[in-house]
């Protein structure tokens, strides 16, 4: 796989200090799971939080704490050898939704109930315990436009299925997009495939048009 | 208490191995102040860090086998778990993590000995761009990824626009970047 568009920098070090909302995580994740560029990039920064961690002032009173501990490690099996771990692989053939989002969305793409949006766009919600992101999976038909929007704040796009392509240039698989409230840009999917795309915002898209403004709250977009 | 990084990676080892309380209370001994300090950072709540410090470390005696020693240091994978435990105790969360098992998963297509040295290689490089970061920079990246201060309060805090604020922590991130690829 060619991936040519990729995690920044300030989205992978907060996923990797933990500092990034579910809903960003799930994209981020997703994408690390089809590019093993970022992934070493991942560890780096894991690296470096943990150094940071380790240079943290020793400000915390832990003097009573080892004795708690050592209480709780005798009622587990301290002293017994552990057997070593199995890995247990799972019977889908190559599932155009990689983990953690075909978990999260309960099946792979042809298995899910898609939600008509309009001009043969479709769309999944997927639900996540954080209150800032709204999180969905949109499916675009091959050759046709995404209505032309710009966002109220951030939004992350990552590809599984398809492509599309903007004034950013052309998205394909495991390619992630990022875009902010200066983006006006008119994505439109590319005419070999319908695209099939993961979208995380975290306000409501505002939609140039005037007709979609006034359906936006009913469809629910 | 000072131990090495080879050191702590082989109690890390007695203790998978072996179930060995005497390698694990060294090991408690030094990551458990630093993990409290953390959750202290994260919680502001005393009592909250003391749990979170003992579910940690009680998470790093239970998962001692995962912990591959091949990797040096244990400090990033203790964090990892400091981390997110930090995001499903206390933010009420779920952690999306890539699971390597999965069929959609793509792999790394060089050795993974050689990638493993060549990550050590890159994270030494990249901890020592770290240190070498003006001393504003260094803590504005700190304090905003690590103590979840917002920017517009650092912002605030050091009398300087949000803009300079932004545009300093994405200054002192592409240096830490340009130090990863230098490393190659």
């Amino acid at each position: 796989m060619n991936i040519r568009h990729h995690v920044s920098d300030t989205l992978l070090a907060a996923y990797a200090t933990g500092d990034l909302a579910e809903g960003w995580s799930l994209a981020v994740a997703t994408h690390l799971s089809l590019c093993p560029e970022c992934r070493k990039r991942l560890a780096k920064f894991e690296a470096v939080a943990a150094d940071m961690m380790e240079a943290l002032p020793a400000e915390a009173d832990v003097s009573g704490s080892w004795d708690a501990m050592k209480a709780r490690l005798a009622g587990s099996d301290a002293g017994v050898a552990l057997p070593p771990e199995k890995t247990v692989s799972k019977p889908v053939a190559s599932p155009v939704l990689p983990e953690p989002l075909r978990s999260y969305v309960g099946g792979d793409a042809k298995a899910l109930k898609w939600k008509p949006l309009g001009r043969g766009a479709y769309q999944v919600q997927i639900p996540t315990r954080d209150e800032e992101t709204t999180v969905r999976l949109l499916r675009i038909p091959a050759g046709r436009p995404v209505p032309e929007h710009s966002h109220g704040g951030r939004e992350l796009t990552l590809v599984l299925a398809g492509s599309f392509s903007d004034e950013q240039g052309r998205f394909a698989r495991g390619d992630l997009e990022e875009a902010d409230e200066d983006l006006q840009h008119q994505p439109v999917a590319g005419s070999e495939e319908d695209c099939i795309c993961l979208a995380v915002t975290d306000a409501p898209l505002r939609f140039s048009s005037r007709f979609l403004r006034i359906v936006q709250p009913i469809l629910g977009i | 208490m000072s131990e090495n990084p080879e050191d702590l990676a082989r109690l890390m080892e007695s203790v998978a191995l072996r179930r060995d309380v005497a390698a694990f209370e060294v090991l408690f001994r030094h990551f458990g102040p630093k993990v409290k300090t953390y959750m202290l950072r994260q919680t502001r709540n005393p009592q909250l860090a003391e749990e979170l410090m003992q579910e940690t470390m009680m998470a790093v005696w239970n998962k001692a086998s995962l912990f591959d020693a091949g990797r040096g240091n244990p400090s990033a994978w203790i964090f990892t778990i400091a981390r997110n435990l930090f995001i499903s105790a206390y933010r009420k969360q779920n952690r999306p993590e890539f699971d390597p098992n999965d069929p959609a998963f793509v792999p790394e297509t060089i050795e993974p000995a050689e990638v493993v040295l060549q990550g050590l290689q890159e994270a030494e490089s990249l901890r020592a761009a770290l240190n070498e970061l003006p001393d504003e920079q260094r803590e504005l990246v700190s304090r905003s990824f690590f103590a979840d201060v917002p920017h517009s309060a650092l912002a605030a805090e050091y009398g300087l626009p949000l803009g300079t604020v932004k545009s300093r922590i994405r200054m002192a991130l592409a240096k830490l970047r340009k130090s990863m690829e230098g490393g190659r």
